[in-house]
This record gives C-alpha cells, sequence and structure tokens, in this order.
C-alpha cells in the first residue's frame, strides 16, 4: 500500500539546512493500524506530511497504491490526496465559519458531489460519530473530543484508503483520547489503512505496529506480538 | 461555465464573513460614490457657467458713455459724454472688427400697444448686426435689415413674451401694426432667446427711424463691436485704443475712468473658461486620486483577506482542493463584491446628482450636475479588475504553497 525506499528531507531555513529524515525504508501494508513514534524533531510528523502528499521529499522513491509519487503538480497532489488519503490533525483543522455538516462534507464539494447528495451523506457519517444534533453547529462550539470525532468524519467521508493521523489526541484528556482511539480501530476494522503519529506510549500501544523515529532514521520496528516485551522493557528503563 | 456549487460556496463564504464582505464592499462603493459625486458637481459647474454666457456673443466690446471725473483742457469734471453717429462711425473701422452695431434705448415711451393690449417693455433702437451680439433666435419673419434703416422704416422686431402679452389670441403678429407713442411700427419678426426672459421682453426697432420720430437728433448710447481672431490680451490693447479715440473725439482725459465704460466680453469669457479649466483640472485629480486610494483601499483588504484565509486553503488543500479552484473561489468572491459595491456606489451617486439636479433652486453658476456613464461604469470597473488582481497574486501564492506550511499552526 505504502512503500518508501530510502526517503530523505532537508528544509532550509536561510544559511542551515535541517536534514531531516535520512534515508527512511518502510512497507505498510494494505489494513494495517501502524503508529510512529519519535520525540519531537524526529521526523515523525514530516514522514506523515510526505506519506499524505502535503510535503514534498527531496530523494528516495515513494509509492502509493503502487503509483509512484514523484514531481506531483499540485493538481495531481490534490487528486491523490482527495482520493487516497483523509487527514486528522492535533489542531482538527475545521473551517471556523463552516458549521459540523458543512466541514463534513467539504471533501465531497472537491469530489463534485452535488450538495444535498453530499450534506446527506455527511449527515451519515456525523451520525456514526453521534454528533447528529450538532450538525448545525459552528466548531467552536464543539469540545475537543467533539471536533476530533468531526475531523475524523470528515477524513472518512471521501472513503480514503489510507487515514493519516498528526497527534490526534494531542490535544484531548485521556478519556477523550482512549474514546478516539476506539473509534481509530472501528474504522480499522472496516479495513481502513490507518497511520497514527503520536508521542503517546498508551496510543501507540493500541497499534498493531510502533515503527520508532531517532533523528530521522528508524530506530525499530516492533510488531504487535512484541509489543508486550517492548512496553516491559520501556517500564524498567 | 456556470457553476451553481462553486457559487453557493461563494455565497456561503460571504454571508458568514459578512464584516469583511461588508468592508470590502463600503470602500469600493465609496469611492465610486465619491467620483460620480465629484464628477457631476464638476459638470454642473460647467453647465453652470456655460448658461450663464449662453445667448450672448463671447467676441464683443460693449462701449458705454459716461460722465467725466476729470478737468481737462479747461472744461470742469461732471460733463455728461453723448455718443453720435460719428463715434460709431470712429469706430467700426477698427482693425478685426467682424461687426458692429449699435444700442440705443428708447426712454421716450417704453408702452406698446396692440388693439385693447398693452404693456411696458424695454424698446432698443439698434443696427441689424445687433444680432451679432445678442444671440436672438427668429422664430417667425425676420430680423431687422439694411432696408430698414435706409429707407427709416417703422419696422419692429419683438420678443416672444412681447408677442405672448400683445397677441393673446395667439394670432400671427407679422404684419399687424403696433402702436408706440401714437406710432404705428409693423411687425417684421418674432425672436427668442436661449438666455434669461428678461431678453424676450425686448422690441427692436431701427435707429435711423427712432432718431427721426423720437427727435434723438444723432444720439446714440451704446456701440458694439465684434472682434474675429482677438485673445483676452489683444482686446485689451483694442480697449486703450478705443479709450484714446474717444478722448480725443470728445476731449476728454484719457486716463478718465467714468467718462466710458467698456465691457470686454472676450476678457471675461476668457477668465471664465481658464477658471473653469482649472476648476475641471483639479476635479480630475480630486477625482483620480479618489480612485487609487479606493484601488489601494482594495488592494489592502484583499490581501489581507488571502492572508487571513491562508490556513482555511491550507485545509481545503489538504481535502483534495486545487490551486485553481483556490484561486477562482477567492476571485470570484472579490470580483462579486466589488462589482456588486461599486454598482451600490454608482447608483447612490447617480441618485443624489440626480435629486440635485431636481430639487437644488437654481444657482448661478450650478445647473444639471451629471455624470458620463462612461467614465464612471469605466472607474467601476478599474475598481473591479485592481480588487481582482490585488487579490489573485497573493492567492495565486498562497494557493501554490505546499499545504503544509499553509496549515503550520502561527
Amino acid at each position: 500500500m505504502i512503500v518508501l525506499k530510502d526517503i530523505n528531507k532537508t528544509y532550509y531555513t536561510g544559511k542551515t539546512s535541517l536534514h531531516v529524515l535520512k534515508g527512511i525504508d518502510l512497507k505498510i501494508n494494505q489494513g494495517e493500524l501502524v503508529s510512529i513514534m519519535g520525540s519531537s524533531g524526529s521526523g515523525k510528523s514530516t514522514l506523515l506530511n510526505i506519506i499524505g502528499m502535503l510535503d514534498n521529499h527531496d530523494s528516495g522513491d515513494f509509492c502509493l497504491n503502487d503509483e509512484k509519487i514523484e514531481h506531483l503538480s499540485e493538481k495531481k497532489a490534490a487528486f491523490y490526496r482527495n482520493k487516497f488519503i483523509g487527514f486528522v490533525f492535533q489542531s482538527f483543522n475545521l473551517i471556523s465559519f463552516k458549521n459540523a455538516m458543512e466541514n463534513v462534507a467539504l471533501p465531497l464539494y472537491y469530489q463534485k458531489v452535488p450538495r444535498k447528495l453530499r450534506n446527506k451523506s455527511a449527515m451519515e457519517y456525523l451520525e456514526k460519530m453521534g454528533l447528529a444534533e450538532w450538525a448545525h453547529h459552528l466548531p467552536n462550539e464543539l469540545s475537543g473530543g467533539q471536533k476530533q470525532r468531526l475531523a475524523i468524519a470528515r477524513a472518512l467521508i471521501s472513503r480514503p484508503k489510507v487515514i493519516l493521523a498528526d497527534e490526534p489526541t494531542g490535544a484531548l484528556d485521556s478519556e477523550t483520547s482512549i474514546e478516539v482511539m476506539k473509534i481509530f480501530k472501528e474504522i480499522h476494522a472496516s479495513g481502513i489503512t490507518i497511520l497514527i503519529v503520536t508521542h503517546e506510549r498508551e496510543i501507540a500501544a493500541e497499534t498493531e505496529r510502533i515503527i520508532r523515529l531517532k533523528d530521522g532514521r528508524i530506530e525499530s520496528i516492533i510488531e504487535n506480538g512484541q509489543r508486550k516485551k517492548w512496553l516491559e522493557s520501556q517500564h524498567m528503563a | 461555465m456556470f457553476d451553481i456549487d462553486k457559487w453557493q460556496e461563494i455565497f456561503n463564504t460571504i454571508s458568514k464573513n459578512k464584516l469583511r464582505t461588508l468592508l470590502t464592499g463600503f470602500s469600493v462603493a465609496w469611492g465610486i460614490f465619491m467620483l460620480v459625486v465629484l464628477l457631476g458637481s464638476g459638470y454642473g459647474l460647467e453647465n453652470g457657467v456655460k448658461r450663464e454666457f449662453e445667448g450672448d456673443a463671447v467676441n464683443y466690446l460693449s462701449i458705454n458713455s459716461g460722465t467725466t471725473s476729470k478737468a481737462f483742457k479747461g472744461m470742469k469734471a461732471g460733463r455728461q459724454i453723448q455718443f453720435k453717429n460719428d463715434d460709431y462711425d470712429l469706430l467700426k473701422t477698427l482693425n478685426k472688427v467682424s461687426h458692429s452695431s449699435t444700442r440705443t434705448r428708447i426712454w421716450q415711451s417704453n408702452s406698446v400697444s396692440y388693439g385693447p393690449e398693452y404693456g411696458t417693455f424695454d424698446i432698443f433702437a439698434i443696427l441689424p448686426d445687433y444680432k451679432f451680439v445678442e444671440a436672438t433666435q427668429i422664430i417667425k419673419g425676420r430680423f431687422l435689415n439694411q432696408k430698414d434703416i435706409d429707407d427709416f422704416r417703422k419696422s419692429i422686431v419683438i420678443g416672444r413674451l412681447v408677442y405672448e402679452a400683445l397677441f393673446k389670441s395667439g394670432e400671427d403678429a407679422i404684419g399687424k401694426y403696433v402702436k408706440i407713442s401714437g406710432m404705428m411700427f409693423k411687425v417684421v419678426g418674432v425672436f427668442n432667446d436661449p438666455g434669461s426672459d428678461r431678453d424676450l421682453l425686448r422690441a427692436y426697432i431701427p435707429i435711423s427711424t427712432a432718431q427721426r420720430v423720437f427727435n434723438m437728433g444723432n444720439n446714440i448710447n451704446t456701440v458694439q463691436l465684434n472682434f474675429e481672431g482677438v485673445g483676452a490680451a489683444e482686446s485689451e490693447r483694442i480697449v486703450e485704443e478705443i479709450k484714446e479715440k474717444l478722448a480725443k473725439q470728445h476731449k476728454f482725459d484719457p486716463e478718465d475712468q467714468r467718462a466710458v465704460f467698456i465691457w470686454n466680453s472676450i476678457e471675461n469669457y476668457e477668465k471664465f473658461m481658464n477658471l473653469f479649466a482649472g476648476i475641471r483640472l483639479f476635479i480630475w485629480i480630486i477625482g483620480a486620486g479618489t480612485i487609487i486610494s479606493g484601488i489601494v483601499g482594495v488592494s489592502n483588504i484583499m490581501m489581507i483577506v488571502v492572508k487571513e484565509r491562508t490556513k482555511e486553503i491550507g485545509i481545503r488543500k489538504a481535502l483534495g482542493a486545487t490551486p485553481f479552484s483556490i484561486v477562482s473561489l477567492i476571485l470570484q468572491e472579490s470580483v462579486l463584491i466589488t462589482a456588486l459595491a461599486g454598482y451600490i456606489g454608482l447608483v447612490l451617486g447617480v441618485g443624489l446628482l440626480e435629486l440635485v439636479s431636481d430639487f437644488l433652486p437654481s444657482l448661478d453658476y450650478f445647473a444639471n450636475p451629471e455624470i458620463n456613464m462612461n467614465v464612471a461604469l469605466i472607474a467601476t470597473g478599474l475598481l473591479v479588475v485592481s480588487g481582482a488582481i490585488a487579490g489573485y497574486v497573493p492567492a495565486r501564492k498562497a494557493a501554490s504553497v505546499k499545504p503544509v506550511i499553509a496549515l503550520r499552526d502561527e
């Protein structure tokens, strides 16, 4: 589903350059629930942004759904993002002047789905997220957990192959975080690939595979079975 | 291509960002409104000035006699100067005189009657070329001619209001006889005058006849000289020349300011035209300034709007918006707002001008303010286009930025 080979990314700010990703090799299969962990500055968000085509890589090969992603025009990138990927962000990134239903329906607007149809579809997803009665509220009238569920509904409405979540629980309390993770697991159960960037062990522990990044390189990949062992080693340290 | 979904999206955005829309719209509407009012008022001024001069020639000198105020060659001050036919003969030979005439008011009698109807009017004895001084339009019959003068005919040309006062039944006046001081004058023409109504309460008779029947000898009041190709500066010199000639003829001090009075329409008209050209230039400069400040205002707002929407643009891109759809969304919104606001400003401005023009009491030097529609439309178009360009550049930039940068928290 997602294949990365020797991905490099450097950021230039003025005269200083920052080599963020130093040769990432990674393969993520369809239907996996994977988390990317690492301290801040380890490049985990950059990796996610490259996979989501919100940013481009400098060198290396990146294939998404057997298509090589390289020198993508903005138009093409927009098309892929819309068709394959659903984003969930730490700061929700909802459009503040649109109500819940309109926010959820927006990806379908860019698929040229007629207004009535996309609003109907948005209502269905809001219902799944238990937000039906909030459909006509603006984002700032919702709680953090509700906003994130709203964002998840928006990510799901275009029926993407992959959900990319950047610190989805970063702005939520632990109770709401558990609730959100439960939703991600449900989505995963329906066969959608999910990639979660997080620095919370409890969140990562819920996934099938943990990819640990350190200083732009993959430090370790912990498979499902080894998870317990890894957790124990973490506790001992 | 009309994309109803896109317009719904635009109206949605506009209706949810009312203040932003209002500010943009107001600056455009205000710019256009001010421009229309300004240009309209300028035009009103122009109309007013033109109206003041309408009906009279603007290339003549009118020479009237006065009373001396200085003693000269043994004669006391306070002597009345009386022009004679000789004075006219002397002055009409001046250089560049195209037409010349005299005008003499009949003081002996100013009552004119026709049958039972009568009225008092201004009766002037003139030469035929007087028609080149006062822009009289003959609506019936003819003006006085040389034959009337040569044959001492008792002919009369009457103003439209004189005709309406005497010929109540509306009958044809031509060939009818009206009575002045018991003498019968034959009506040969009726005239109209685009100037004031006062000019229509006049009657003209030949000077030769008047001098004979009213026992005026060779006296005349005013000499009028039309000039061809004479500017303000030259007209000044001619005025001096005329004063010198008349001073010699009537033996008064050439420096005497009160012996003769000369109305110089050439200089006056030029003064007004220069003044007016100045005013027009001034109005255009202010108008251009208004438009430029409008453009700057709209550009500024558009740039801020795009900046403010950077994050929204990032979100839209993450959800699959193409750069084109982003740019066209912002541009269509900006063009819609500026065009609509510009139209409102135009309607309000023109409405105000119409109101003023309908209800303002008639003023000197101000009449019928109006605006050239093309100028107003071009100005509106300019604002719309500049608003679009001002929005396009940052929108284009925001749309081509990587979404990750647009989404970055401030």
